[in-house]
């Protein structure tokens, strides 16, 4: 019932919020934010989930009850953590909290409905990684939509509106494609499921029970469905050429908005490119390795070199979302355990580093009101703590040692590396010189921007930021670097817990729900890793003890 | 209402209680349509009574309101050909007074007008129809006609006579080809007469044209005279991309409403067109039937949010919607339901009503309807956020004083809200009554 808490808390929170004065909303929602926080580190602290929830795992904190039934297909309220989604769910309440505390400076009108949209939300995106039916994960994955419309909408830029609605339709055409697609292999599969139970789904087509649907055949509908698939979640990522939404998304989203938008939405997409695309139909993933890998490396190079290019610190941060995600996109299509759990460490790495950068965008904004690289310099002097933050995670993005970016970017590698599919290791070296690109345009606009003499465009006084829009960036900071420091104990070996079947033949059970809470042994999540599987020799032993 | 839930709920229709010789049949399918029609009926009193104030002719208002309702229920029930004629036109005369009602205002004579014409020209050409099904047949009564038709000499005038009975249908149910009405009489009428057309006559025209259409033309019984399905899957096609394209480019919030509830009729003829023999029937007919349930509720609570402006005195276009939500925010959470809702955002009903929908049309191998259905709704977004940007994004319009709350219109508006909203979970509760319903009617 944990993972009900956290959502029933949320929404709670977020009505509560939506109905109180002006004046207590941004303190009410702050304290409103830490009970999810606490919860979800207590689940992360307590998390026993073991193997994948869809591959016949046994998923944390699991709920089944029914809901609807269509025709043969029974709908079911059913939620699970797995190793996968647990991290993330842990990204989503920290961000929301964090994104809470940086709004209090910025947003200063109609305020109790924007921390109301922004629990909302913590709630729809709590719910997107721990649902484990389709339909209900769909209800979630579209009741994100809202929340961010609104917040793009109401408290963006010049031009809000017509960045609202391009992100509105945008991603709301791209869920309709991928709906499509999931239906395609629902019938497909014709009498071999009777829910919509996503593991039961997965178990299904790993079984190979898809058959034919009118003219075509089984093998054509699982191509055609991976391909609407891809496309829809695709556009989430975003992976060039679906990008064009985001820079207009992020450059006029007001900061906190920006947060939850590059930190936590982005990964809603390569989340459901895990879940769907490679662990429902691993083959056909095979056999579209190289275009995928050729686009992640695409994205990786392209938006490295859009970042380059733009000279709005917002709009830099920005692209460089579309360059992170690639490495993501990459690590994803290795389908190797550590490509595969690198792809997620890497999302939340990347929700940590970018929350951290626009959130320093958005200090340095507040503060000066312009974003140009070139109407400002020598923020140091000035706002030394901000600075500070803005640089560390300028060289986490970079890749710095101990920094969580690295560790991500280097499980990425070391998975796609040793992948099977045609020229891995030149589609790993080519991803790696992205991160020389990174590190030009990031070094050029901190340079520009935070060092040198002071001087500024604007007529602002410019002076240290208020406590409160310090602490999320040394929060972040410090989740970075700890994350960075110590990848197997905090994330990397739950993470493998859940991706390590993948260099193993399938454990195909057939679901069923979970009566009863069953005793696990509860030995170290380590210790279990260490004795099950070969490939983990295979990387070296940076980081362990 | 209460009666209709409480009949529906314990059962009485199962089996089937026929009254004066078969003319009139209580089963599950009446009583579900008669539970839409009650609602909305009882949300439309509810808000009229605000809407209405200090107006003349109130009784005669709430008569004819009640003499439609009456029709509708009756028309839910009818057992025969001629029973559904009379019910037809005892839910449409009042109707036409309704649309009228503001006798002074030229927009609602005009609209009043334009419906009795082309209502009074689709009667004739459903009496036509049926009396053609008659010569076919010699029985005005479905069961009877259903068997007659089955080996019948004159295939020919029994395809007429069901394609001419569609336009009556076609006519009650704003769908193509007989829709034109349907814009100037939503947008002429008083809003809370446009959210009872709009919602329960809709309605009130697919519930007679479900029971016709599968009881007395039985598609495997007629198919050599006449391929209805085909033709209703064209009507659907045509109606859903039409009223869909055209509201897209509306200015008037009315007018919107007025093509998406065209649009609307289109998804739920789905439930017709799916009727192709393959595949579970009563899974797509009882979805049609859900549909029209969840959109008695977030339509008439979309007119009805109307009418709270129009008393309001904000003006009709969205533009004049600019920043309406500073002045009246409960309110303008109900409409951004309704309208997100409508589009078929899971956060309220119309979600779950479209997916089985959609779901029962690939089911029974229609799945290019489907896949129309599922990409205009996906284009509905544009034009149904237009009016939720409006009224929170945009800046106030000056000038507009909401000091006023009518407290019955309010009281409809955030019930209607509360309803479709709470459908989303519960659906799960009434789609069993719709699905047997269904399935009782086609086999």
């Amino acid at each position: 019932m944990m993972l009900e808490l956290l959502v029933g808390v949320c929404l709670l929170g977020a009505f509560v919020t939506f109905a109180l004065p002006e004046e207590y909303a941004p303190e009410a929602a702050l304290g409103i934010s830490l009970v999810p926080l606490a919860v979800s580190l207590y689940m992360y602290a307590v998390f026993d989930g073991v193997g994948n929830a869809l591959l016949g795992g046994d998923p944390a904190f699991e709920t089944q009850y029914a809901w609807l039934t269509l025709g043969r297909y029974d709908v079911t309220w059913h939620m699970g953590l797995d190793g996968i989604s647990m991290p993330l769910v842990v990204l989503a309440t920290l961000l929301t909290t964090l994104a809470i505390l940086a709004s209090w400076t910025p947003i200063d009108e109609r305020q109790s409905q924007f921390y109301g949209l922004m629990l909302f939300m913590e709630a729809s995106l709590v719910g997107v990684f721990g649902a484990l039916d389709f339909l209900i994960w769909f209800v979630f994955w579209e009741a994100v939509l809202v929340p961010m419309y609104f917040l793009i909408g109401v408290w963006g830029g010049a031009r809000r509106k017509y960045a609202a609605i391009k992100f509105f339709v945008y991603t709301n055409i791209a869920s309709i494609v991928m709906f499509i697609g999931f239906f395609g292999l629902v019938f497909g599969l014709g009498d071999s499921i009777a829910s919509l139970d996503l593991p039961a789904v997965a178990q299904a087509l790993r079984a190979g029970e898809l058959g034919g649907l009118g003219l075509l055949s089984a093998s054509q509908v699982a191509t055609l469905a991976f391909v609407a698939m891809f496309l829809g979640f695709a556009v989430k990522v975003p992976v060039v050429p679906f990008h064009t939404w985001l820079p207009d998304a992020h450059v006029e989203a007001p900061t906190p908005a920006s947060v939850m938008l590059a930190g936590v939405l982005l990964k809603m997409g390569t989340y459901a490119l895990l879940r769907y695309n490679f662990t429902m139909l691993p083959g056909i993933a095979q056999s579209f390795a190289v275009p995928i890998a050729l686009l992640g490396v695409i994205s990786i190079v392209y938006g490295a070199l859009l970042a380059l290019a733009q000279s709005d610190l917002k709009r830099i941060v920005a692209y460089s979302s579309v360059s992170s995600m690639g490495y993501v996109m990459l690590g994803l299509v290795a389908y190797t355990m550590y490509g595969t759990g690198g792809a997620t460490f890497q999302m939340v790495a990347h929700g940590l580093i970018s929350g951290l950068l626009f959130a320093c965008v958005g200090v340095v904004y507040n503060t000066t009101h312009t974003r140009m690289v070139g109407d400002m310099s020598g923020l140091a002097d000035r706002m030394p703590v901000t600075v500070g933050a803005f640089v560390a995670g300028g060289f986490a993005y970079m890749g710095l040692p101990l920094m969580a970016g690295f560790a991500g970017e280097f499980f990425v590698f070391v998975g796609t590396f040793g992948a099977d599919f045609a020229g891995a290791p030149v589609f790993t070296s080519v991803g790696m010189f992205g991160i020389v690109i990174v590190a030009g345009y990031l070094l050029w606009s901190m340079q520009a921007t935070l060092f040198g003499p002071f001087e500024s465009a604007t007529d602002y006084e410019v002076s240290p930021a208020a406590v409160h829009d310090v602490v999320p960036l040394l929060v972040l900071v410090v989740f970075i670097i700890a994350l960075g420091t110590f990848p197997y104990d905090l994330a990397f070996d739950a993470i493998l817990e859940a991706t390590r079947h993948r260099a193993r033949p399938v454990r195909v059970r057939q679901h069923r729900p979970r009566v009863e809470q069953q005793s696990r042994p509860r030995g170290h999540r380590l210790r279990r890793l260490a004795g099950g599987d070969g490939r983990v020799g295979r990387v070296p032993r940076l980081w362990r003890r | 209402m209460g009666v209709s839930v409480a009949y529906l709920v314990s059962g009485v229709g199962d089996p089937a209680v026929e009254l004066y010789g078969g003319q009139l049949v209580v089963d599950g399918m009446a009583l579900f349509f008669q539970v839409i029609f009650t609602s909305v009926t009882a949300l439309v009193a509810l808000a009229s009574y605000d809407y209405l104030e200090d107006m003349r002719h109130q009784a005669e208002y709430y008569i004819l309101l009640l003499l439609a309702a009456t029709g509708m229920s009756l028309m839910a029930a009818a057992g025969s050909l001629a029973v559904g004629f009379v019910a037809l036109e005892l839910a449409s005369l009042p109707s036409y007074g309704l649309v009228a009602f503001l006798k002074q205002n030229r927009g609602s004579v005009e609209a009043g007008l334009k419906y009795f014409l082309v209502g009074a020209l689709s009667s004739a050409v459903f009496a036509y129809g049926i009396s053609l099904v008659y010569a076919v047949s010699g029985s005005l009564l479905i069961d009877a006609v259903a068997e007659s038709v089955r080996n019948t000499g004159l295939p020919g005038v029994l395809g007429v006579g069901v394609l001419m009975v569609l336009g009556g249908f076609a006519f009650k149910t704003a769908s193509v080809p007989f829709h034109f009405w349907a814009p100037e009489a939503y947008e002429g009428a008083p809003a809370p007469v446009s959210a009872f057309i709009s919602s329960a006559s809709k309605a009130a025209g697919f519930a007679l044209a479900f029971r016709v259409m599968t009881v007395a033309f039985p598609i495997e019984g007629v198919v050599g005279a006449v391929d209805w399905v085909l033709a209703v899957q064209v009507l659907a096609v045509v109606t859903m991309t039409l009223g869909n394209f055209a509201a897209a480019t509306q200015e008037n919030v009315k007018r919107m409403l007025a093509y998406s509830s065209v649009g609307h009729a289109g998804y739920v003829l789905i439930g017709l067109a799916a009727l192709t023999g393959t595949g579970d029937g009563g899974l797509v007919l009882g979805a049609g039937m859900i549909h029209l349930l969840v959109y008695g509720f977030m339509n008439t609570g979309a007119f009805l949010f109307i009418a709270l402006a129009e008393y309001w005195g904000v003006g009709r276009t969205f533009a004049d919607y600019n920043g309406l939500a500073r002045r009246a925010p409960l309110a303008c959470v109900a409409m951004t339901v309704f309208m997100f809702s409508l589009a078929g955002l899971p956060v309220g009903g119309g979600f779950v009503s479209k997916y089985y929908l959609f779901a029962g049309a690939v089911n029974a191998g229609v799945w290019w309807l489907a896949l129309v259905g599922a990409v205009n709704s996906a284009l509905s977004l544009f034009y149904y956020s237009r009016v939720v940007k409006a009224m929170w994004i945009e800046e106030p319009a000056e000038g507009v004083d909401v000091s006023s709350y009518p407290s019955t219109l309010y009281a409809a508006v955030i019930t209607a809200a509360i309803v479709t909203v709470v459908l989303l979970p519960a659906l799960g509760l009434f789609s069993g009554f719709a699905f047997d319903a269904a399935a009782a009617v086609l086999f």
